[in-house]
């Protein structure tokens, strides 16, 4: 690590840059974190990250920015690693040896000697930088497994129930050496350009703010983390209503508060709070393909709901709408198969295969409205595209009338809502319809929808 | 309270409690900033635990104060002995109201709770506040109070002020998710599931009678088990328990039909078992 004198520059910057990740780090945590680094000394890196991260976040999820960040800030080294650039072959057979003895500092250095060797492109300084993307491509570690475990199991003997684990693991610990890669990539680059910049813009975010429409399978497995919670979350809040409606009991420590006035004398019995009414919640999902990342996402959501409370009912549509509660019986978190469940369980085409909110939103009113009463919150899940078809504007009149509540939870950004065959803007104008793009906006959107 | 990182960690290890590197800097740094100390992650990775361990190392007194639906201040904070009071009143002695008054709201019918009895007195404390999620919101805003300045208001009494502030560990498996104000308050440290090496050693230490090579193999399938998308993967919990297991059944290697027969100790849902078989490739269950 660079001289303690820049610490202060550092951890500002360091500071800035999660903060332009949306992690919120008051002065307060800034202070503790310079404290942090006061007690615990720049020797060790490994405690000093563990220490800014205890002081400088406040959730799970936020770590996953931390790290990388982290790494520009507090980089590993400086410049290129000692010795000459190393060739193809005697990398990758050192790597071999490292991956089969799960060694993670020699992995670490040869990810700093493989991107050294083998990651630089372009010759003038303007042009000219690191990329890992270009150093695995050269490199190709994948294609060592066979190797690996030839190494492994000569050593080990290849016996044992535990073997057959071995292939998983070895995939594991190369996932893991493309990760170092990465890393060492985007510190090489940061020693050339703008630290700030970098830090800011090749940092993927974190799972909460990732676009449902453009998730990537592995942002879809973090999210699906990030969804627990927040049927969690959304659940408490309705069923926080059911409890306190619930107690109907004489509150005695308030009642005998009360009794001061008369002497000690409990003369009128405080009653715990009653709440009235008991929400019943209707999902109608959007299923069509323009829609799948977020549809995947919402059927994170409903099974959560569904697992949590009792009064959901969840229609799917695509141009004709069913009822899939049935469906979601098993209580099993696995979208993908929940979702072809439901294509292949329910009738949600009928002539053609793209959507049509006009016709599913007319069947629902028609065949279930009596699933909507004065009690029910509806949610629709689904962007409003319908296709340049009628978006039957009368049936969702009739749907917000017999509802407590309608919320429209469309997963486009608002600019987009009317372009093309959006119909959102018309919808808009009869239900409450908001920008649902991201967990986090989900988030917030649960905390702000219902009053506690 | 602690000298060092190293010195946290080697102290925690006498009472069986085996610390990351991670923990033991947390541990450390909420000690040294006085600063309490808000613990996450899945169910039975030792965050309940540790805060036992730390009240331990440094010869505190451990005050658990555990969250449910509904606690309450009168659960968590004090409250009158109202039976007691009234009996007081009833027995009716020649004085007045204001004489009585004064008695019954006294030292003596007064129950203290967890967040009143951590900071009273001088010996030193550590308070868990286990499993905050599970209160209600409404307790949050108790615990901010208490959390901020240490201090409790008894309109009776007056205000009472730590004279010793205790070590705070707050618990929580991100059921609810606790308040910015309250996460602000915090160091935070969010404890998962343990490096291989470090399972190795929780295990061979709980379960002394496990050769290392059966230790090895338990805690690489547990591995395997938790990159699978179940329902509910294994905790360091379950790894006990398995290994109290297999050292119960006499087994000294892993073999498919002592993996197939205690599969139920380490998942608990059937669907979970049969998928975590097949993907083992264990003959049908
Ligand atoms: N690092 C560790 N060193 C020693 N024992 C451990 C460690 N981690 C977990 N354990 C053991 O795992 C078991 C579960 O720990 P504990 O009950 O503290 O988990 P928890 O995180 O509080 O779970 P929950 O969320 O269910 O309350 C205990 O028996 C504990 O001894
Ligand atoms: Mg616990």
């Amino acid at each position: 690590m660079s001289t303690p004198a820049g610490v202060t520059e550092r951890l500002t910057g360091l500071v800035g840059a999660l903060r332009a990740h949306g992690v919120r780090v008051g002065t307060g945590e800034t202070v503790d974190a310079a404290r942090a680094v006061e007690a615990l000394g720049l020797a060790d890196r490994e405690l000093l990250r563990e220490g800014l991260a205890a002081t400088l976040l406040h959730g799970t999820g936020q770590r996953a920015v931390f790290d990388p960040v982290f790494d520009l800030y507090f980089p590993r080294g400086v410049g290129a690693p000692d010795g000459e650039p190393a060739d193809r072959g005697d990398l990758r057979d050192r790597l071999a040896a490292a991956l089969a003895d799960d060694d993670r500092a020699a992995l670490a250095r040869l990810a700093a000697e493989a991107v050294d060797g083998l990651g630089g492109y372009g010759s003038s300084p303007e042009s000219d930088g690191w990329s890992s993307y270009q150093t695995l491509d050269r490199l190709r570690p994948q294609t060592l497994l066979a190797r690996v475990r030839g190494s492994v199991q000569e050593r080990d003997g290849g016996v044992g129930f535990a073997d057959r684990l071995l292939d998983d693991e070895i995939r594991r610990r190369i996932e893991a050496f493309r990760g170092l890669v990465a890393t060492e990539a985007r510190r090489r680059v940061a020693e050339r350009r703008d630290r700030d910049e970098i830090a800011r813009r090749a940092v993927a975010p974190t799972a909460d703010r990732v676009d449902f429409l453009f998730a990537n399978r592995a942002q879809l497995a973090e999210l699906r983390r990030t969804v627990q919670p927040l049927a969690r979350k959304l659940a408490t809040r309705l069923a926080a209503r059911r409890r306190r409606a619930a107690r109907g009991t004489i509150d005695l420590r308030r009642t005998l508060r009360g009794s001061l006035s008369t002497g000690g004398v409990p003369l009128r019995p405080v009653l715990r709070r009653r709440r009235p009414v008991r929400p019943e919640l209707v999902l109608l999902c959007d299923v069509s393909g323009s829609v799948s990342g977020f549809s995947d996402f919402t059927m994170l959501l409903v099974q959560a709901l569904h697992d949590q409370f009792s009064k959901v009912r969840v229609f799917a549509f695509v141009n004709r709408i069913d009822e899939v509660t049935a469906l979601l019986d098993h209580g099993r978190a696995d979208p993908e198969g929940l979702s072809a469940r439901i294509r292949s369980g329910a009738t949600l085409t009928g002539w053609h295969g793209s959507s049509d909110y006009g016709v599913a939103l007319g069947e629902f009113a028609e065949r279930y409205g009596d699933a909507v009463g004065p009690r029910t919150t509806v949610f629709v899940l689904g962007d409003a595209r319908t296709n340049m078809s009628d978006p039957n504007l009368p049936a969702v009149r009739h749907i917000a009338e017999r509802a407590r509540r309608v919320h429209w939870l469309n997963p486009e950004q608002r600019a987009l809502w009317g372009t093309g065959d959006s119909a959102a803007p018309v919808y808009a104008e009869l239900v409450e319809m908001r920008e649902c793009r991201t967990a986090r906006q989900l988030g917030d959107l649960v905390a702000g929808l219902l009053p506690v | 309270m602690f000298p060092s990182v190293d010195d946290v960690s080697a102290r925690l290890a006498e009472t069986g409690y085996l610390a990351s590197r991670q923990v033991a800097t947390t541990v450390f740094l909420a000690a040294r900033l006085g600063k309490p100390l808000l613990v996450e992650g899945p169910a039975g990775v030792g965050k309940t635990e540790l805060a036992k361990a730390v009240a331990e190392v440094t010869g505190s007194r451990l005050v658990r104060l555990q969250c449910y639906e509904g606690v309450d201040e009168s659960r968590a904070l004090y409250e009158w002995n109202h039976a007691k009071q009234l009996l007081r009143i009833s027995a009716g002695r020649d004085e007045t109201w204001d004489e009585a008054r004064t008695d019954i709201f006294g030292e003596e019918f007064l129950l203290p709770r967890p967040l009143l009895t951590a900071i009273r007195g001088a010996e030193p404390k550590v308070l868990l506040i286990d499993e905050t999620d599970k209160a209600d919101v409404e307790m949050e805003g108790l615990l901010l109070e208490v959390l901020s300045d240490f201090q409790v208001t008894v309109p009776e009494l007056g205000t009472i002020t730590a004279t010793r502030k205790p070590f705070v560990v707050l618990t929580s498996n991100a059921g609810r998710e606790l308040s910015e104000a309250l996460r602000r308050r915090c160091l935070f440290l969010h404890i998962g599931f343990p490096e291989e090496e470090l399972e190795r050693r929780i295990v061979r230490l709980k379960v002394p009678g496990l050769g290392e090579a059966l230790a090895e193999s338990v805690v690489r399938v547990i591995g395997a088990l938790r990159a699978m998308d179940l329902r509910k993967v294994p905790s360091v919990a379950e790894t006990i328990d398995w290994a109290r297991t297999l050292l119960e059944l006499g087994a000294d290697t892993l073999d498919e039909t002592v993996v197939r027969d205690s599969l139920g100790v380490i998942l608990k849902h059937q669907d979970d078992v049969l998928k975590a078989a097949a993907k083992l490739d264990l003959d049908s269950l």
